[in-house]
């Protein structure tokens, strides 16, 4: 009998151990943060007051506890792409947004960005793209990245698409993106050869400007 | 995209300028926001409680009441605010709503008042969060069953032309629906109990010959009890042919547990029939007539408590299952020890362990017959273990039965797990017709966004023929038919399109291009586009007259689609390359809501109708290309027109 009583303690202990490990979880967002104050966020981005609090509403909103982190980031960028697979392009993307390399964006940190990809320059904003493209931080973008890239491009318009998607769409995307971008032909492309190449390009320079009424 | 995930728009689109270096063809035009307002503070008074949200916040969801121009009607000008003759109360989780994306459904609340608001206010239920969804739908099912119950009174009314064997199966199975069942159904009921009381009388000894041993009554008037027997079982054979003739479908009913038990119950007495006074087989018939007891089963019938216990403990299986297995294990434990502990002593009845198994069970039921008790010290210690742990492990399992049966019988037996799993597999359909209708909800308005886009880019050239009046006035018609939210999201996806040089398209046309293998020529089913050349139109420019019939708040029906490889036109403008009308499926901007939670597609979107546009003077054309016009009235078909 006490062999049943024993197998059975065995298992309800089993059952405490997964209540423990949501504790824990649970624990760890309790991390807050909040942003500096609205005259110097202001002051540092090309937003207007209105313009911040509008976004931070929507930040807090999604995000109370104050920062995104990677899981959230790419939860909310997969939202609007609901045919495919953006989690590779969010990751990206969140690595070009936390510039400090701090494993999670605060509010500062995407209303900077945010400011550069509405607000700034040519100059800044293709100085941003580079740096997105740019996966390992070495100033140079070479073939792999840009593969990398432009694969989880192509992931996020899913299987359904017309034409039918070949596996080496990206690869001739590459090829072609290099074609234009690779003035010396050193098989990398540094910022300076990157930025000239744009603004030569009239597509790519009218499309910079598409989204400057976004907010 | 949920509530706050709206909010997160802007940072999604100002992300696309990642794309736009990637890219080779030129991106569309953004859709432009006509009168940009500030973000204002709305007053919602409903029955004199006033509730205030920013206007943004009802904005996300477009295809409800609050968030679409249907407020519009409710609008007071002279107090400047919405007034709704509604519950404040349950307005309350509406407005939460719409506020964290999450519908909650109060305790207190009373189902059908609820259910009333949501519908009211254009909310589907079942995107009531988890948290809420459970007590939701027990309640709606109380509620359902409720009203089933009284329904039920009303059921049985005859239907008009019912054929006599369904007449007779419903009498079968329905006693009190008319007096001829009523009589069937306690003159059988009379006859199971006659036969029962017959086959244990028949055992009782009966008096006897003072030189002879007494004799069961069964063997003194054999002829009596022979008649009896075979009058119980005629009546129960005739039964039996007779449910088998009514029943809709036989085999199901000779699979049934109580025709099994019918013909258990009268088989004995034909087998007994057929071998009459073999010796050897006689064994082998007393032992049939065993299962004439059986017959008590029949009562089932007849009582709807009986029905209730077999199916709880048919429920109950893995509850019974687990007493008797911890029950056998014991026995065998507590056997082993008793068998070791009481070898040594003499005259111990303990003489195997299989033995011991009798004492083992007699003492953990606390039965304690006392035929085997143990003499040895150290089987009396084991012996007093073994019986308070019967107790403990006995007692364990029986609430659960207990509380089993009482929820079954409180419910009325329906079938409540068969029920609660169609529902998620309706709800999992949901949520599935939900994505699809979210990414459909793109494809459908892939021709709004272009047919704006069009317009915008024949803004330009054609100022001088248009009026400006007529171009405007059918922008706005068009801006009206999606939200703003929705046209940037469209707008967003299209230059994801446009950097792939892939275009979304649905899974069934996904399947059929796959399979016909990248046509070149597609069939164009539209008469009004076979106007055009033939099969395939031309690749040059297409002169149309723009006409000023009034476009309703439709879709436009083709969009056009440049590819690279043709030609630019000299004054820039993209070509006619490709029309694609693809097939509709009518979602309401199912794009607001969370993808994972299903999206009312309940019904036609009143934005979205399919119109038709009368075509303008045929196509000319000519070498000077102005800008085109998408014609051709819109199809439920899929049609093709390749102009390459």
């Amino acid at each position: 009998m006490g062999l049943v009583m024993g197998t059975f303690s065995l298992q309800s202990k089993q059952v405490s151990y997964h209540k423990d490990k949501a504790d824990d979880d649970l624990e760890m967002t309790m991390v807050c943060h909040r942003p500096e104050g609205l005259d110097q966020l202001e002051a540092q981005t090309n937003f207007s007051k209105r313009e911040l609090q509008v976004l931070y509403r929507g930040f807090k909103n999604e995000c109370p506890s104050g920062v995104v982190n990677e899981d959230t980031f790419k939860q909310i960028y997969s939202q609007f792409f609901p045919h495919g697979d953006a989690s590779t392009y969010a990751h990206y993307l969140f690595n070009a947004f936390d510039t400090g390399h701090t494993g999670s964006i605060k509010f500062e940190d995407f209303v900077t960005a945010l400011s550069i990809l509405l607000r700034g320059s040519v100059t800044e904003k293709l100085q941003w793209t580079f740096n997105l493209y740019d996966i390992n931080r070495d100033g140079y973008i070479n073939k792999e990245e840009m593969t990398d890239i432009v694969r989880a491009i192509y992931d996020m318009m899913g299987k359904y698409t017309y034409p039918a998607l070949k596996n080496d769409a990206p690869k001739q995307h590459v090829d072609a993106f290099f074609q234009k971008m690779d003035k010396n032909r050193d098989g990398v492309v540094t910022l300076d050869e990157f930025i000239l190449s744009c603004q030569e390009d009239e597509n790519i320079m009218r499309s910079l400007q598409l989204f400057e009424n976004v907010i | 995209m949920a509530a706050g995930v709206a909010a997160w728009l802007p940072f999604a689109r100002a992300a696309a300028i990642g794309w736009m270096p990637v890219a080779n063809l030129p991106m569309p035009v953004a859709p432009a926001e006509k009168n940009k307002r500030q973000d204002e503070l709305i007053i919602l008074n409903v029955s004199g409680r006033r509730f205030q949200t920013w206007r943004n916040t009802l904005d996300r969801y477009p295809d409800t009441l609050l968030g679409s121009s249907e407020k519009e009607f409710f609008y007071n000008e002279e107090t400047k605010e919405y007034f709704f003759d509604r519950d404040p109360d349950v307005f309350r989780s509406v407005l939460n709503f719409y506020r964290t994306g999450k519908l909650h459904y109060p305790r207190y609340e009373c189902i059908s008042s609820y259910d009333e608001e949501l519908a009211f206010f254009g909310i589907v239920p079942e995107i009531i969060g988890d948290c809420c969804y459970e007590e939701y739908k027990d309640r709606k099912r109380e509620n359902a069953e409720r009203l089933m119950d009284d329904q039920e009174d009303n059921k049985d009314a005859k239907l008009p032309n019912m054929t006599f064997r369904e007449t007779m199966w419903r009498a079968f199975e329905n006693p009190h629906t008319s007096t001829m069942a009523l009589v069937f159904y306690y003159v059988t009921g009379f006859f199971i109990a006659v036969s029962v009381i017959t086959n244990v009388v028949e055992t009782v000894p009966c008096g006897s010959a003072p030189n002879q041993k007494e004799v069961p009554c069964g063997e003194r008037y054999t002829v009596a009890f022979f008649c009896m027997d075979t009058a119980c079982v005629m009546i129960f054979t005739v039964e039996y042919l007779m449910r088998l003739f009514a029943a809709p479908s036989r085999y199901r009913f000779m699979r049934s547990v109580m025709s099994i038990i019918d013909v258990v119950a009268i088989l004995p007495y034909y087998i007994g029939l057929v071998m009459t006074d073999n010796e050897d087989v006689s064994g082998a018939f007393v032992t049939l007539r065993v299962f004439r007891v059986f017959r008590i089963f029949k009562f089932s019938r007849h009582s709807q408590g009986l029905r209730i216990l077999g199916y709880t403990l048919k429920s109950c299986a893995s509850e019974l299952g687990f007493l008797l297995f911890s029950l056998t294990m014991a026995i065998i434990i507590f056997a082993t020890v008793m068998f070791y502990a009481e070898k040594g002593s003499s005259s111990s009845k303990f003489t195997s362990i299989p033995a011991s198994f009798w004492y083992t069970i007699v003492t953990m039921t606390t039965l304690g017959y006392g035929d085997m008790v143990p003499k040895t010290i150290a089987g009396k210690i084991f012996g007093s273990i073994c019986s308070l742990s019967g107790v403990l492990v006995i007692a364990l399992p029986v609430p659960v039965i207990v509380s089993n049966f009482s929820r079954i019988y409180h419910q009325n037996q329906r079938a409540d797990k068969r029920r609660a799993q169609k529902v998620q597999k309706a709800r999992l359909a949901r949520i599935r017709i939900s994505k699809t209708g979210s990414s459909n909800a793109f494809l459908h308005s892939k021709r709004n966004g272009l047919f704006n886009e069009a317009l915008e880019l024949t803004q330009l050239p054609y100022k001088m023929n248009l009026s400006d009046q007529g171009s405007t006035e059918d922008e706005k018609r068009l801006s009206k038919s999606t939200s703003l939210l929705e046209s940037q999201h469209h707008h967003l996806l299209h230059c994801l399109e446009k950097t792939t040089n892939h275009e979304f398209v649905d899974e069934q046309y996904y399947q059929q291009s796959y399979l016909e293998g990248g046509l070149q020529n597609y069939p164009s089913r539209s008469p009004s586009l076979s106007s055009q050349d033939g099969v395939t139109g031309t690749c040059c420019t297409r002169r149309t007259k723009k006409h000023h019939t009034p476009l309703p708040n439709a879709s436009a029906p083709a969009h056009m689609q440049p590819l690279t490889h043709t030609h630019t036109h000299p004054q820039g403008l993209q070509e006619l390359s490709t029309i694609h009308i693809q097939p509709l499926s009518t979602s309401r901007s199912s794009l607001n809501m969370r993808v994972d939670e299903p999206a009312p597609l309940n019904c036609q979107s009143s934005q979205i109708t399919t119109a038709i546009i009368s075509i303008p003077t045929p196509p000319v054309t000519t070498p000077e290309g102005d800008a085109r016009l998408p014609a051709g009235p819109a199809h439920q078909n899929v049609v093709k027109v390749s102009a390459l």
